[in-house]
């Protein structure tokens, strides 16, 4: 499905803002696999998943995507395969277009865009299905404007984009965490829906242990740049938290006590 | 002149018989206005371009016509000519990556030489209506307005239909949002350069009616258009927005900026009848699209306003 092979990537090479993101990284998944990613602050979780997009080229390594070589992709081009949500709320959505535009813009994701009229009355009726199922009664607003709409309710909205025409690769770069706790709880359940309905395979970062360990069949955990652990199957469900504390010292190093350092340490 | 003889040479005939000019020169600042439309409101970009296409415009009809092409023909190249100079544009914009606005400032200083050879060299050329068959002059008020009336509604529509395909939807979301649209697989380079592309062929497709009208390219005639445009943009937000409210659509957005360039010209034939000093216009036009401009950050303002909060403090201490 995906693989990452010997992928680096350094910042402001030279400089003394250097900062070397991803170290010799190298990840493999497989079709289905919903793989939480969780770390510190400067750990190259959203380094890793922008690597994937294709935000930038990586120094050196390559990424295949299915077997196909998308290192050399720009990311217009890698979004015929790859559905993504931001941290921000307001990234993965046209605030000044309606609903149903929206919705119809991410349907062609990937597409030739030609002379055909943007949103037909067959979608419409398809985009109110889905919209539905989301459950927070925007099925009868569809042409209002996005940005009329809560941060929940547009990263619910950017969620289902993301999955409308189906992406080979689904990339969450911790889209809950601008949100409210109930309302993030809603959006990660959604989360969970989308990827098992359309059996999608998946990589999400999060800041939150817990939702680490709930969500996903398997996890990786990252420090400086590298993968210092990878749980899947049986043990990824037996997980704990503190286990997962014990670990990080083991391998790191250093010694994490709770969550908070867990998000301070570099 | 005391002010009773000034209000006693105004007279209210002039001023009607000067109205219809008015609307006819105002349609075609409404046609140039919907050009600017697409990237001042669509593409989120301030393309100072247009100074310079419009006349681009202007020359190419005008040599045209004077070399004996048909004027619909001649204008068909002043269209493909500001394509040109929109594509120019977007290229020094997104494959150097010159920032939008000072990248239409290169252009459109480059144009004054290039509309300066299409001219042949000359700041100033004269076409006939008596010599050659225009589609619009000036001498003809009644049969210009209808034609651009006509004109007018051919591209409204055809602007409503194509910013309602696919193609024109990415090119609005480029607009609204450029990191949505690139994660939903859209080039926005492609997207930026087609819209100053398109841009500028409207433009400067009305820059050839506004030379036939007045019968004559300037090399001057350019000057300043950004700024008329945006007032015709804005004038047709503000009026639209009263009259309509929340009906306003895209539809209604389109058919009031050619509208805004009417009320425009109006307003410009009321100042010259006032005898106020023609040359003094571009200082007005400033000043009240300053003022329409700074409209919705005063708004903002008055509903989140420290002065008016610390009176408010005052008032309830005492």
């Amino acid at each position: 499905m995906l693989e990452i092979k010997n992928i680096s990537k350094t910042f402001n090479p030279g400089t003394i803002n250097e900062k070397k993101a991803l170290l010799d990284l190298s990840l493999t998944l497989k079709d289905g696999d919903f793989v939480t990613v969780i770390g510190g602050n400067g750990a190259g979780k959203s380094t890793l998943l922008n690597a994937v997009a294709g935000v930038w080229p990586v120094d050196c390594g390559s990424i295949l995507l299915d077997g196909e070589d998308i290192t050399a992709l720009p990311e217009h081009k890698r979004a015929k395969y790859i559905g993504r949500v931001f941290q921000d709320p307001m990234m993965g959505t046209a605030p000044n277009m309606q609903m149903e535009e929206n919705l119809a813009l991410a349907l062609r994701r990937g597409q030739r865009r030609g002379l055909r009229w943007g949103v037909t009355k067959a979608e419409r009726q398809e985009y109110r299905e889905k919209l539905k199922t989301l459950g927070l009664g925007l099925e009868d607003r569809m042409t209002v404007k996005v940005g009329l709409l809560s941060g929940g309710q547009r990263q619910a909205l950017t969620l289902l984009m993301a999955s409308l025409r189906k992406p080979k690769l689904l990339l969450l770069d911790e889209h809950t965490a601008a949100l409210d706790p109930a309302t993030a709880a809603k959006v990660l359940e959604l989360s969970d829906q989308i990827v098992a309905e359309n059996g999608l395979t998946a990589l999400m970062i999060t800041h939150n242990m817990s939702d680490a360990i709930k969500h996903g069949n398997r996890l990786i955990m990252m420090d400086q740049g590298r993968i210092i652990l990878d749980i899947e199957g049986e043990d990824k469900k037996h997980l704990t938290k503190q286990q997962l504390i014990e670990k990080f010292a083991q391998v790191a190093g250093y010694q994490i006590d709770s969550d908070e350092t867990l998000l301070t340490k570099n | 002149m005391s002010i009773a003889a000034y209000f006693s040479s105004l007279s209210l005939l002039k001023l009607l018989k000067n109205v219809p000019g008015g609307v006819a020169q105002g349609l075609i600042w409404g046609l140039m206005a919907l050009g600017i439309y697409i990237t001042f409101r669509l593409l989120d970009v301030a393309d100072l371009t247009v100074d310079g296409s419009f006349t681009t415009g202007g020359a190419c009809t005008v040599m045209l016509i004077l070399a004996g092409w048909p004027a619909w023909a001649a204008l068909l190249v002043a269209l493909i000519a500001g394509i040109l100079a929109g594509f120019c544009t977007g290229m020094l914009h997104t494959k150097l990556g010159i920032p939008a606005i000072l990248s239409g400032i290169l252009t459109q200083f480059a144009l004054y030489s290039v509309n300066l050879h299409i001219m042949g060299m000359a700041a100033n050329k004269a076409v006939s209506v008596d010599k050659f068959n225009l589609i619009l002059s000036s001498r003809n008020i009644p049969s210009a307005i209808l034609t651009g009336l006509i004109i007018a509604a051919v591209l409204v529509a055809l602007a409503y239909w194509y910013f309602g395909t696919e193609q024109g939807s990415a090119l609005r979301s480029t607009g609204n949002n450029p990191a949505m649209s690139r994660a939903l697989g859209i080039n926005i380079d492609n997207m930026k350069v087609l819209g100053l592309s398109l841009s500028n062929g409207v433009v400067a497709l009305s820059g050839g009616l506004m030379a036939q009208y007045q019968g004559f390219a300037d090399i001057n005639m350019g000057r300043g258009a950004i700024v008329i445009g945006l007032a015709a943009v804005i004038i047709g937000e503000v009026l639209g927005r009263a009259i309509l409210g929340k009906r306003m659509n895209f539809l209604g957005t389109l058919s009031f900026t050619v509208l805004g360039g009417v009320l425009y010209y109006i307003v410009v034939v009321i100042v010259l009848w006032l005898k106020l000093n023609s040359n003094d216009l571009k200082l007005f036009t400033a000043i009240i699209v300053a003022a329409f401009l700074a409209v919705p950050h005063f708004r903002d303002r008055a509903q989140n306003s420290f002065r008016k909060r610390k009176k408010k403090e005052v008032k309830t201490d005492a």
